[in-house]
Protein backbone atom coordinates (compact mmCIF):
# COMPACT_ATOMS: atom_id res chain seq x y z
CA UNK A 1 0.00 0.00 0.00
CA UNK A 2 1.49 3.50 -0.71
CA UNK A 3 0.67 6.40 1.04
CA UNK A 4 0.54 10.70 -0.08
CA UNK A 5 0.92 12.41 3.19
CA UNK A 6 2.61 15.23 4.61
CA UNK A 7 4.43 14.39 7.38
CA UNK A 8 5.91 16.15 10.07
CA UNK A 9 9.52 17.22 9.78
CA UNK A 10 10.42 16.39 13.94
CA UNK A 11 14.12 17.40 14.20
CA UNK A 12 16.75 17.60 11.17
CA UNK A 13 20.35 16.59 12.44
CA UNK A 14 23.07 17.92 10.08
CA UNK A 15 25.73 15.48 10.29
CA UNK A 16 27.77 17.48 8.17
CA UNK A 17 28.10 20.64 5.68
CA UNK A 18 25.71 19.66 3.10
CA UNK A 19 24.77 16.31 4.79
CA UNK A 20 21.32 15.88 7.09
CA UNK A 21 19.07 13.54 8.75
CA UNK A 22 15.45 14.09 8.35
CA UNK A 23 13.48 12.78 11.21
CA UNK A 24 9.65 13.18 10.00
CA UNK A 25 6.80 11.70 11.92
CA UNK A 26 3.12 11.25 11.58
CA UNK A 27 0.20 10.88 13.51
CA UNK A 28 -0.92 7.31 12.67
CA UNK A 29 1.84 4.62 12.42
CA UNK A 30 4.07 4.06 9.82
CA UNK A 31 3.33 1.34 7.62
CA UNK A 32 5.74 -1.66 6.97
CA UNK A 33 8.20 -0.80 5.05
CA UNK A 34 11.42 -2.67 3.71
CA UNK A 35 15.34 -1.24 3.63
CA UNK A 36 16.03 -0.29 0.35
CA UNK A 37 12.63 1.24 0.14
CA UNK A 38 12.48 5.15 -0.96
CA UNK A 39 10.51 8.04 -0.66
CA UNK A 40 9.33 10.63 -3.39
CA UNK A 41 9.45 14.16 -1.87
CA UNK A 42 7.51 17.14 -3.05
CA UNK A 43 10.33 20.25 -3.00
CA UNK A 44 8.20 23.52 -2.35
CA UNK A 45 10.20 26.98 -2.99
CA UNK A 46 12.42 26.58 -5.83
CA UNK A 47 11.24 27.21 -9.16
CA UNK A 48 14.65 25.12 -10.82
CA UNK A 49 12.62 21.76 -8.54
CA UNK A 50 9.62 20.79 -11.06
CA UNK A 51 9.95 16.76 -9.68
CA UNK A 52 9.63 15.48 -6.47
CA UNK A 53 12.89 14.22 -5.08
CA UNK A 54 13.88 10.41 -4.31
CA UNK A 55 15.51 9.62 -1.15
CA UNK A 56 16.29 6.01 0.06
CA UNK A 57 14.78 5.64 4.07
CA UNK A 58 17.70 5.73 6.48
CA UNK A 59 15.81 4.12 9.28
CA UNK A 60 12.24 3.04 10.46
CA UNK A 61 12.53 3.62 14.28
CA UNK A 62 9.42 1.98 15.60
CA UNK A 63 9.64 3.42 18.99
CA UNK A 64 9.29 6.82 18.19
CA UNK A 65 7.73 6.31 15.06
CA UNK A 66 10.16 8.00 12.60
CA UNK A 67 11.35 7.84 9.72
CA UNK A 68 14.49 8.76 8.78
CA UNK A 69 15.63 10.03 5.39
CA UNK A 70 19.62 11.10 4.92
CA UNK A 71 19.29 13.74 2.42
CA UNK A 72 22.66 15.13 0.50
CA UNK A 73 22.65 18.34 -1.14
CA UNK A 74 23.76 17.68 -4.15
CA UNK A 75 21.70 20.39 -6.52
CA UNK A 76 18.46 22.58 -5.46
CA UNK A 77 16.32 20.23 -4.19
CA UNK A 78 18.10 18.30 -2.25
CA UNK A 79 20.48 21.43 -0.60
CA UNK A 80 16.31 22.54 0.74
CA UNK A 81 15.58 19.32 2.14
CA UNK A 82 18.58 19.54 4.38
CA UNK A 83 17.47 23.28 5.28
CA UNK A 84 13.97 22.08 6.83
CA UNK A 85 13.49 22.94 10.20
CA UNK A 86 11.44 21.23 12.75
CA UNK A 87 7.68 21.61 12.57
CA UNK A 88 7.67 22.04 8.59
CA UNK A 89 5.89 20.01 6.39
CA UNK A 90 6.99 17.60 3.36
CA UNK A 91 4.57 15.78 1.19
CA UNK A 92 5.94 12.58 0.86
CA UNK A 93 4.91 9.66 -1.16
CA UNK A 94 6.14 5.99 0.06
CA UNK A 95 6.84 3.54 0.97
CA UNK A 96 8.54 2.61 -3.00
CA UNK A 97 10.13 0.22 -4.82
CA UNK A 98 11.57 -3.27 -4.10
CA UNK A 99 13.91 -3.40 -1.29
CA UNK A 100 16.79 -5.78 -0.20
CA UNK A 101 15.21 -9.29 0.27
CA UNK A 102 15.75 -10.81 3.37
CA UNK A 103 18.20 -14.23 3.34
CA UNK A 104 15.82 -17.10 3.61
CA UNK A 105 18.38 -19.11 5.31
CA UNK A 106 18.63 -18.49 9.93
CA UNK A 107 22.09 -17.25 10.51
CA UNK A 108 23.60 -15.60 7.58
CA UNK A 109 27.00 -13.73 7.91
CA UNK A 110 26.20 -10.99 5.60
CA UNK A 111 28.09 -8.29 3.63
CA UNK A 112 26.76 -4.86 3.27
CA UNK A 113 28.71 -2.44 1.03
CA UNK A 114 28.13 1.19 1.21
CA UNK A 115 29.74 4.24 -0.37
CA UNK A 116 28.91 8.17 -0.09
CA UNK A 117 25.81 8.69 0.71
CA UNK A 118 24.47 5.40 -0.59
CA UNK A 119 25.53 3.62 3.13
CA UNK A 120 21.96 5.49 4.02
CA UNK A 121 19.78 2.08 3.66
CA UNK A 122 22.12 -0.14 5.06
CA UNK A 123 21.53 0.88 8.42
CA UNK A 124 18.07 -0.07 8.73
CA UNK A 125 18.59 -3.11 6.95
CA UNK A 126 21.61 -3.75 9.33
CA UNK A 127 19.32 -3.39 11.82
CA UNK A 128 16.55 -5.55 10.51
CA UNK A 129 18.90 -8.35 9.57
CA UNK A 130 20.57 -7.93 13.79
CA UNK A 131 16.75 -8.27 14.42
CA UNK A 132 16.19 -11.30 12.40
CA UNK A 133 19.44 -13.45 14.00
CA UNK A 134 21.65 -12.85 11.33
CA UNK A 135 25.22 -11.51 11.56
CA UNK A 136 25.67 -8.19 9.48
CA UNK A 137 29.25 -6.65 8.59
CA UNK A 138 29.27 -3.19 7.33
CA UNK A 139 31.92 -1.95 4.54
CA UNK A 140 31.93 1.99 3.98
CA UNK A 141 33.96 3.75 1.86
CA UNK A 142 34.49 7.38 1.57
CA UNK A 143 36.94 9.97 -0.16
CA UNK A 144 37.93 10.94 3.16
CA UNK A 145 37.24 10.15 7.47
CA UNK A 146 34.52 12.63 6.97
CA UNK A 147 32.17 11.02 3.94
CA UNK A 148 31.52 7.73 6.59
CA UNK A 149 28.43 9.20 7.98
CA UNK A 150 26.65 7.40 11.23
CA UNK A 151 29.52 5.10 12.20
CA UNK A 152 28.41 4.97 16.00
CA UNK A 153 24.69 3.79 14.55
CA UNK A 154 26.22 1.37 11.81
CA UNK A 155 28.41 0.04 15.02
CA UNK A 156 25.27 -0.58 17.47
CA UNK A 157 24.33 -3.86 14.57
CA UNK A 158 27.55 -5.01 13.48
CA UNK A 159 31.28 -5.02 13.03
CA UNK A 160 31.79 -1.81 10.95
CA UNK A 161 34.89 -1.45 8.31
CA UNK A 162 35.97 1.34 6.52
CA UNK A 163 37.86 2.59 3.61
CA UNK A 164 39.09 6.16 2.93
CA UNK A 165 40.49 7.18 -0.34
CA UNK A 166 43.25 9.58 1.75
CA UNK A 167 43.50 6.63 4.07
CA UNK A 168 42.27 8.89 7.27
CA UNK A 169 40.14 6.35 8.37
CA UNK A 170 40.76 2.66 8.39
CA UNK A 171 42.19 0.74 5.06
CA UNK A 172 43.31 3.58 2.78
CA UNK A 173 41.88 2.72 -1.17
CA UNK A 174 38.56 1.55 -2.12
CA UNK A 175 36.28 -1.11 -0.77
CA UNK A 176 37.54 -3.79 -3.32
CA UNK A 177 40.67 -3.11 -1.38
CA UNK A 178 39.68 -4.29 1.82
CA UNK A 179 40.82 -7.43 3.67
CA UNK A 180 37.41 -8.32 5.15
CA UNK A 181 36.70 -9.63 1.82
CA UNK A 182 38.82 -12.48 2.07
CA UNK A 183 36.58 -13.40 4.42
CA UNK A 184 33.44 -15.98 4.03
CA UNK A 185 30.25 -14.12 3.11
CA UNK A 186 26.66 -15.47 2.23
CA UNK A 187 25.76 -12.69 0.43
CA UNK A 188 27.00 -9.10 0.02
CA UNK A 189 23.79 -6.22 -0.30
CA UNK A 190 25.23 -2.95 -1.61
CA UNK A 191 24.40 0.56 -2.86
CA UNK A 192 26.37 3.93 -3.78
CA UNK A 193 28.27 5.24 -7.24
CA UNK A 194 27.38 2.92 -9.84
CA UNK A 195 31.22 2.27 -10.43
CA UNK A 196 31.40 1.27 -7.23
CA UNK A 197 28.74 -1.03 -6.82
CA UNK A 198 29.95 -2.97 -10.39
CA UNK A 199 33.14 -3.56 -8.61
CA UNK A 200 31.43 -5.19 -5.79
CA UNK A 201 29.06 -7.25 -8.02
CA UNK A 202 31.80 -8.59 -10.16
CA UNK A 203 33.59 -9.50 -7.11
CA UNK A 204 30.44 -11.50 -5.83
CA UNK A 205 30.19 -12.87 -8.95
CA UNK A 206 33.65 -13.94 -9.28
CA UNK A 207 33.61 -15.73 -5.70
CA UNK A 208 29.94 -17.11 -6.59
CA UNK A 209 28.53 -15.05 -3.70
CA UNK A 210 24.54 -13.71 -4.14
CA UNK A 211 24.66 -10.05 -4.03
CA UNK A 212 21.97 -7.24 -4.32
CA UNK A 213 23.08 -3.84 -5.65
CA UNK A 214 20.51 -0.43 -4.95
CA UNK A 215 20.00 2.08 -7.93
CA UNK A 216 19.87 5.64 -8.03
CA UNK A 217 18.94 6.40 -11.64
CA UNK A 218 17.05 9.46 -12.40
CA UNK A 219 13.39 9.04 -12.01
CA UNK A 220 10.10 11.16 -12.06
CA UNK A 221 7.21 9.33 -11.35
CA UNK A 222 8.39 6.45 -8.48
CA UNK A 223 5.73 4.41 -9.60
CA UNK A 224 6.81 2.60 -12.59
CA UNK A 225 4.43 4.60 -15.39
CA UNK A 226 6.85 7.15 -16.95
CA UNK A 227 9.72 5.01 -17.66
CA UNK A 228 12.42 7.21 -17.89
CA UNK A 229 14.71 5.85 -14.82
CA UNK A 230 14.93 2.52 -16.68
CA UNK A 231 18.32 0.08 -16.28
CA UNK A 232 19.22 -2.56 -18.90
CA UNK A 233 18.97 -5.61 -17.22
CA UNK A 234 18.93 -9.56 -18.72
CA UNK A 235 15.12 -9.02 -20.02
CA UNK A 236 15.26 -5.92 -21.36
CA UNK A 237 14.81 -2.33 -19.62
CA UNK A 238 13.30 -2.78 -16.25
CA UNK A 239 11.93 0.46 -14.41
CA UNK A 240 14.43 1.24 -11.11
CA UNK A 241 11.82 2.85 -9.74
CA UNK A 242 8.77 0.08 -9.52
CA UNK A 243 10.80 -3.25 -10.39
CA UNK A 244 14.37 -1.98 -8.19
CA UNK A 245 15.94 0.02 -6.87
CA UNK A 246 17.01 -3.24 -5.46
CA UNK A 247 17.94 -5.60 -8.02
CA UNK A 248 19.96 -9.64 -7.99
CA UNK A 249 23.20 -8.36 -9.76
CA UNK A 250 22.97 -11.56 -12.25
CA UNK A 251 19.55 -9.68 -13.67
CA UNK A 252 21.55 -6.71 -14.74
CA UNK A 253 23.19 -6.11 -17.64
CA UNK A 254 26.46 -5.54 -15.92
CA UNK B 1 -23.55 19.32 -8.43
CA UNK B 2 -23.71 20.87 -11.84
CA UNK B 3 -23.91 18.07 -14.46
CA UNK B 4 -20.29 17.25 -16.07
CA UNK B 5 -21.02 13.97 -18.46
CA UNK B 6 -19.64 14.84 -22.29
CA UNK B 7 -19.67 12.97 -25.18
CA UNK B 8 -16.57 12.19 -27.64
CA UNK B 9 -18.10 10.39 -30.35
CA UNK B 10 -19.96 7.77 -28.90
CA UNK B 11 -17.87 7.34 -25.97
CA UNK B 12 -19.86 9.03 -22.48
CA UNK B 13 -17.41 10.33 -20.09
CA UNK B 14 -18.70 10.74 -16.44
CA UNK B 15 -16.72 13.81 -16.26
CA UNK B 16 -14.19 15.72 -18.69
CA UNK B 17 -11.11 14.56 -16.78
CA UNK B 18 -8.72 12.03 -18.51
CA UNK B 19 -5.25 10.64 -18.20
CA UNK B 20 -2.61 10.97 -20.60
CA UNK B 21 -0.95 8.35 -22.43
CA UNK B 22 2.52 7.50 -20.47
CA UNK B 23 1.80 8.96 -17.68
CA UNK B 24 -0.74 6.76 -15.66
CA UNK B 25 0.37 3.49 -16.53
CA UNK B 26 -2.30 1.17 -16.82
CA UNK B 27 -4.29 3.13 -13.99
CA UNK B 28 -3.84 -0.19 -11.69
CA UNK B 29 -0.51 1.81 -10.33
CA UNK B 30 -2.38 4.69 -8.92
CA UNK B 31 -5.25 2.52 -7.01
CA UNK B 32 -3.67 3.00 -3.56
CA UNK B 33 -4.02 6.89 -3.87
CA UNK B 34 -6.74 7.64 -6.61
CA UNK B 35 -10.49 5.97 -6.40
CA UNK B 36 -9.72 4.87 -10.41
CA UNK B 37 -13.73 4.74 -11.10
CA UNK B 38 -13.94 8.29 -10.52
CA UNK B 39 -12.46 9.27 -13.78
CA UNK B 40 -13.12 9.99 -16.87
CA UNK B 41 -11.19 7.76 -18.89
CA UNK B 42 -7.87 6.61 -18.57
CA UNK B 43 -5.52 6.91 -21.23
CA UNK B 44 -2.70 3.59 -21.21
CA UNK B 45 0.77 3.58 -22.29
CA UNK B 46 1.20 3.64 -25.90
CA UNK B 47 1.11 0.24 -26.99
CA UNK B 48 2.75 -1.08 -30.55
CA UNK B 49 1.97 -3.96 -32.15
CA UNK B 50 5.78 -5.49 -31.63
CA UNK B 51 7.48 -4.75 -27.94
CA UNK B 52 9.84 -2.09 -28.22
CA UNK B 53 12.37 -1.36 -25.95
CA UNK B 54 12.56 2.34 -25.87
CA UNK B 55 15.88 4.50 -26.22
CA UNK B 56 18.53 4.39 -23.63
CA UNK B 57 18.67 5.84 -20.58
CA UNK B 58 19.27 9.02 -19.91
CA UNK B 59 15.77 9.56 -21.24
CA UNK B 60 14.77 12.41 -18.43
CA UNK B 61 15.36 15.45 -17.70
CA UNK B 62 14.49 17.98 -15.27
CA UNK B 63 13.17 21.93 -16.70
CA UNK B 64 12.06 25.20 -15.28
CA UNK B 65 8.70 24.17 -14.91
CA UNK B 66 8.71 21.38 -16.68
CA UNK B 67 10.30 18.19 -18.02
CA UNK B 68 12.03 16.47 -21.04
CA UNK B 69 11.37 13.03 -21.91
CA UNK B 70 13.04 10.72 -25.07
CA UNK B 71 11.35 7.11 -23.54
CA UNK B 72 10.98 6.26 -27.07
CA UNK B 73 7.80 4.02 -26.73
CA UNK B 74 8.83 1.34 -24.76
CA UNK B 75 6.02 -1.29 -23.73
CA UNK B 76 5.60 -4.85 -24.36
CA UNK B 77 3.45 -4.89 -27.24
CA UNK B 78 -0.48 -5.39 -28.06
CA UNK B 79 -0.62 -9.19 -27.64
CA UNK B 80 0.82 -8.84 -24.24
CA UNK B 81 -1.60 -6.19 -23.40
CA UNK B 82 -4.49 -8.06 -24.70
CA UNK B 83 -3.55 -11.27 -22.54
CA UNK B 84 -2.21 -9.68 -19.63
CA UNK B 85 -2.46 -6.12 -18.71
CA UNK B 86 -6.66 -6.37 -20.33
CA UNK B 87 -8.07 -8.66 -17.36
CA UNK B 88 -6.42 -6.21 -14.84
CA UNK B 89 -8.50 -2.96 -16.58
CA UNK B 90 -11.34 -4.94 -17.55
CA UNK B 91 -13.46 -3.93 -14.89
CA UNK B 92 -12.74 -0.75 -13.89
CA UNK B 93 -16.18 1.59 -13.83
CA UNK B 94 -14.07 4.23 -16.23
CA UNK B 95 -13.30 4.21 -20.03
CA UNK B 96 -10.15 2.53 -20.32
CA UNK B 97 -8.63 3.66 -23.98
CA UNK B 98 -5.49 2.11 -25.75
CA UNK B 99 -2.86 4.64 -27.18
CA UNK B 100 -1.67 3.18 -30.17
CA UNK B 101 1.50 3.71 -32.34
CA UNK B 102 3.31 2.28 -35.15
CA UNK B 103 6.06 2.62 -37.52
CA UNK B 104 3.37 1.97 -40.95
CA UNK B 105 -0.12 2.52 -41.30
CA UNK B 106 -0.59 -1.19 -41.76
CA UNK B 107 1.33 -1.57 -38.20
CA UNK B 108 -1.08 1.08 -37.01
CA UNK B 109 -4.32 -0.69 -38.31
CA UNK B 110 -3.04 -4.11 -37.32
CA UNK B 111 -2.88 -3.19 -33.89
CA UNK B 112 -5.97 -1.21 -33.27
CA UNK B 113 -8.05 -4.45 -35.32
CA UNK B 114 -6.66 -6.55 -32.25
CA UNK B 115 -7.45 -3.77 -29.80
CA UNK B 116 -11.10 -3.74 -31.42
CA UNK B 117 -11.69 -7.08 -30.13
CA UNK B 118 -11.86 -6.25 -26.34
CA UNK B 119 -15.38 -5.63 -25.60
CA UNK B 120 -13.97 -3.57 -22.45
CA UNK B 121 -11.72 -1.37 -23.85
CA UNK B 122 -14.29 1.39 -26.35
CA UNK B 123 -11.78 3.91 -27.92
CA UNK B 124 -8.55 3.95 -29.11
CA UNK B 125 -6.07 7.36 -29.20
CA UNK B 126 -4.35 7.38 -32.15
CA UNK B 127 -0.65 8.79 -31.65
CA UNK B 128 0.64 10.19 -34.34
CA UNK B 129 3.02 12.47 -32.84
CA UNK B 130 5.92 10.64 -30.64
CA UNK B 131 8.69 12.91 -31.20
CA UNK B 132 11.04 10.19 -29.97
CA UNK B 133 11.19 7.73 -32.25
CA UNK B 134 12.77 7.33 -35.74
CA UNK B 135 10.56 5.35 -37.53
CA UNK B 136 7.04 6.56 -37.65
CA UNK B 137 5.38 8.35 -34.52
CA UNK B 138 5.56 12.16 -35.12
CA UNK B 139 6.39 11.81 -38.98
CA UNK B 140 2.86 11.21 -39.18
CA UNK B 141 1.40 14.00 -37.32
CA UNK B 142 3.55 16.58 -39.51
CA UNK B 143 2.11 16.40 -42.79
CA UNK B 144 -1.65 16.52 -43.83
CA UNK B 145 -0.60 13.47 -46.22
CA UNK B 146 1.07 10.81 -44.03
CA UNK B 147 -1.41 12.05 -40.93
CA UNK B 148 -4.52 11.06 -43.58
CA UNK B 149 -2.91 7.81 -44.47
CA UNK B 150 -2.62 6.61 -40.95
CA UNK B 151 -6.11 7.49 -39.72
CA UNK B 152 -7.70 6.09 -42.96
CA UNK B 153 -5.91 2.68 -42.17
CA UNK B 154 -7.00 2.20 -39.08
CA UNK B 155 -10.71 4.10 -39.52
CA UNK B 156 -11.13 0.48 -42.04
CA UNK B 157 -10.48 -1.79 -39.41
CA UNK B 158 -11.38 0.23 -36.13
CA UNK B 159 -15.45 0.46 -35.76
CA UNK B 160 -14.89 2.07 -31.93
CA UNK B 161 -14.26 5.75 -31.17
CA UNK B 162 -10.93 6.93 -32.70
CA UNK B 163 -9.27 9.66 -31.44
CA UNK B 164 -6.08 10.93 -33.02
CA UNK B 165 -3.21 13.08 -31.42
CA UNK B 166 -1.63 15.60 -32.96
CA UNK B 167 1.91 16.79 -32.56
CA UNK B 168 2.53 20.39 -31.92
CA UNK B 169 5.84 20.16 -33.53
CA UNK B 170 4.03 21.88 -37.00
CA UNK B 171 3.36 24.96 -38.92
CA UNK B 172 -0.34 25.11 -38.69
CA UNK B 173 -2.15 22.83 -36.19
CA UNK B 174 -5.55 23.27 -37.57
CA UNK B 175 -4.46 21.69 -41.67
CA UNK B 176 -3.25 18.48 -39.94
CA UNK B 177 -6.82 18.45 -37.44
CA UNK B 178 -8.56 19.00 -40.68
CA UNK B 179 -7.35 16.12 -42.84
CA UNK B 180 -7.59 13.84 -39.58
CA UNK B 181 -11.23 14.78 -39.68
CA UNK B 182 -11.96 14.13 -43.08
CA UNK B 183 -10.82 10.52 -42.55
CA UNK B 184 -13.30 9.74 -39.80
CA UNK B 185 -11.56 10.66 -36.89
CA UNK B 186 -14.61 10.66 -33.62
CA UNK B 187 -11.89 13.27 -31.77
CA UNK B 188 -8.35 14.75 -32.08
CA UNK B 189 -6.52 15.12 -28.68
CA UNK B 190 -3.85 17.89 -28.64
CA UNK B 191 -0.84 18.79 -27.77
CA UNK B 192 1.84 15.43 -27.65
CA UNK B 193 5.46 17.07 -25.88
CA UNK B 194 7.09 20.27 -27.54
CA UNK B 195 10.20 18.74 -29.04
CA UNK B 196 13.31 20.26 -26.98
CA UNK B 197 16.97 19.87 -25.55
CA UNK B 198 19.11 20.07 -22.48
CA UNK B 199 22.79 20.34 -22.66
CA UNK B 200 24.88 19.73 -19.31
CA UNK B 201 27.57 22.16 -19.50
CA UNK B 202 30.29 20.77 -17.60
CA UNK B 203 29.68 17.23 -19.27
CA UNK B 204 29.53 19.35 -22.66
CA UNK B 205 26.66 16.64 -23.83
CA UNK B 206 22.70 16.60 -24.07
CA UNK B 207 21.06 15.44 -20.89
CA UNK B 208 19.29 13.04 -22.89
CA UNK B 209 20.26 9.65 -24.80
CA UNK B 210 19.14 10.26 -28.31
CA UNK B 211 20.08 14.34 -27.99
CA UNK B 212 16.52 15.77 -27.96
CA UNK B 213 13.09 15.16 -26.11
CA UNK B 214 9.78 15.95 -25.37
CA UNK B 215 8.62 18.70 -23.22
CA UNK B 216 5.79 18.80 -21.36
CA UNK B 217 4.93 20.23 -18.32
CA UNK B 218 3.03 23.88 -16.90
CA UNK B 219 6.06 25.33 -19.34
CA UNK B 220 3.83 23.98 -22.14
CA UNK B 221 0.16 25.56 -21.09
CA UNK B 222 -0.03 28.69 -22.94
CA UNK B 223 1.01 26.81 -26.13
CA UNK B 224 -1.25 24.28 -25.76
CA UNK B 225 -4.20 26.12 -25.01
CA UNK B 226 -3.55 28.49 -27.75
CA UNK B 227 -3.77 25.17 -30.21
CA UNK B 228 -6.90 23.57 -28.74
CA UNK B 229 -8.55 27.21 -29.07
CA UNK B 230 -7.26 27.39 -32.83
CA UNK B 231 -8.23 23.54 -33.38
CA UNK B 232 -11.63 23.58 -31.84
CA UNK B 233 -12.91 26.54 -33.96
CA UNK B 234 -11.25 24.24 -37.47
CA UNK B 235 -12.67 20.96 -36.91
CA UNK B 236 -16.75 19.74 -35.82
CA UNK B 237 -15.50 17.05 -34.10
CA UNK B 238 -14.78 17.29 -30.05
CA UNK B 239 -11.20 18.44 -28.99
CA UNK B 240 -9.73 16.89 -25.85
CA UNK B 241 -6.93 19.43 -24.68
CA UNK B 242 -3.65 18.26 -22.63
CA UNK B 243 -0.30 19.83 -22.15
CA UNK B 244 0.57 21.41 -18.97
CA UNK B 245 -2.48 20.90 -16.85
CA UNK B 246 -2.17 20.65 -13.42
CA UNK B 247 -5.37 21.66 -11.97
CA UNK B 248 -8.66 22.76 -12.11
CA UNK B 249 -8.43 26.48 -13.21
CA UNK B 250 -6.38 25.02 -16.08
CA UNK B 251 -8.65 22.42 -16.99
CA UNK B 252 -11.51 25.14 -17.51
CA UNK B 253 -9.27 27.06 -19.11
CA UNK B 254 -9.05 24.38 -21.66
CA UNK B 255 -13.35 23.85 -21.37
CA UNK B 256 -13.33 27.55 -22.08
CA UNK B 257 -10.83 27.63 -25.15
CA UNK B 258 -13.06 24.93 -26.61
CA UNK B 259 -11.56 21.81 -25.21
CA UNK B 260 -14.74 19.20 -24.07
CA UNK B 261 -12.45 17.39 -22.05
CA UNK B 262 -8.83 17.26 -21.03
CA UNK B 263 -6.24 14.79 -20.03
CA UNK B 264 -3.98 15.12 -17.12
CA UNK B 265 0.12 13.85 -17.82
CA UNK B 266 2.90 15.20 -16.08
CA UNK B 267 1.03 16.58 -12.91
CA UNK B 268 0.31 12.98 -12.19
CA UNK B 269 4.05 12.77 -11.01
CA UNK B 270 3.91 15.85 -8.90
CA UNK B 271 0.97 15.04 -7.05
CA UNK B 272 -0.21 11.17 -8.24
CA UNK B 273 -3.91 12.70 -6.94
CA UNK B 274 -4.45 15.73 -8.93
CA UNK B 275 -6.82 14.18 -11.16
CA UNK B 276 -9.18 13.66 -8.07
CA UNK B 277 -8.71 17.31 -7.18
CA UNK B 278 -9.41 18.84 -10.63
CA UNK B 279 -12.87 16.73 -10.98
CA UNK B 280 -13.68 18.05 -7.56
CA UNK B 281 -12.59 21.69 -8.29
CA UNK B 282 -14.37 21.55 -11.57
CA UNK B 283 -17.37 21.15 -10.00
CA UNK B 284 -16.63 23.17 -7.03
CA UNK B 285 -16.16 26.46 -9.67
CA UNK B 286 -19.30 25.94 -11.69
CA UNK B 287 -21.55 25.03 -8.43
CA UNK B 288 -20.40 28.64 -7.37
CA UNK B 289 -20.32 30.27 -10.53
CA UNK B 290 -24.36 28.68 -10.75
CA UNK B 291 -23.56 27.07 -14.24
CA UNK B 292 -25.56 23.98 -14.48
CA UNK B 293 -24.08 21.80 -17.20
CA UNK B 294 -20.63 22.07 -18.20
CA UNK B 295 -21.25 21.95 -22.08
CA UNK B 296 -22.41 26.13 -20.79
CA UNK B 297 -18.61 26.83 -20.65
CA UNK B 298 -17.61 24.40 -23.27
CA UNK B 299 -15.72 26.60 -26.45
CA UNK B 300 -17.13 29.97 -24.36
CA UNK B 301 -14.47 31.95 -25.44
Amino acid sequence: MKHLKDLQVRAVELLRPGYAVLRLTDEEVFPEMQPGQFVEIRVDGSPETFLRRPISINFVDRDTNELWLLVHAVGKGTEILTKMRAGDKLNCLYPLGQGFSMPSEPNQRLLLIGGGVGTAPLLYFGKLLRDAGHEPVFLLGGKTEGDILQRELFEKYGRLCCTTEDGSLDTKGFVTNHSILEEDFHAIYTCGPKPMMKAVAAFAKKHKIYCEASLENMMACGLGVCLCCVEKTVQGNRCVCMEGPVFDVNDLDW
Amino acid sequence: MAQLQVNIGNLQLQNPVMTASGTFGYGFEFADLVDLDRLGGIIVKGTTLNPREGNDYPRMAETAQGMLNCVGLQNKGVDYFCTYIYNAVKNLKTNVLVNVSGSSPEDYAECAARIAELDNIPGIELNISCPNVKDGGMSFGTSCTAAASVVKAVRQRYPKTLIVKLSPNVTDITEIARAVEAEGADSVSLINTLMGMSIDIERRCSRLSIGTGGLSGPCIKPVALRMVWQVAKAVKIPVIGLGGISNATDALEFLMAGATAIQIGTANFLDPAVTMKVIDGINTWLDAHGVKDIHDIIGTI
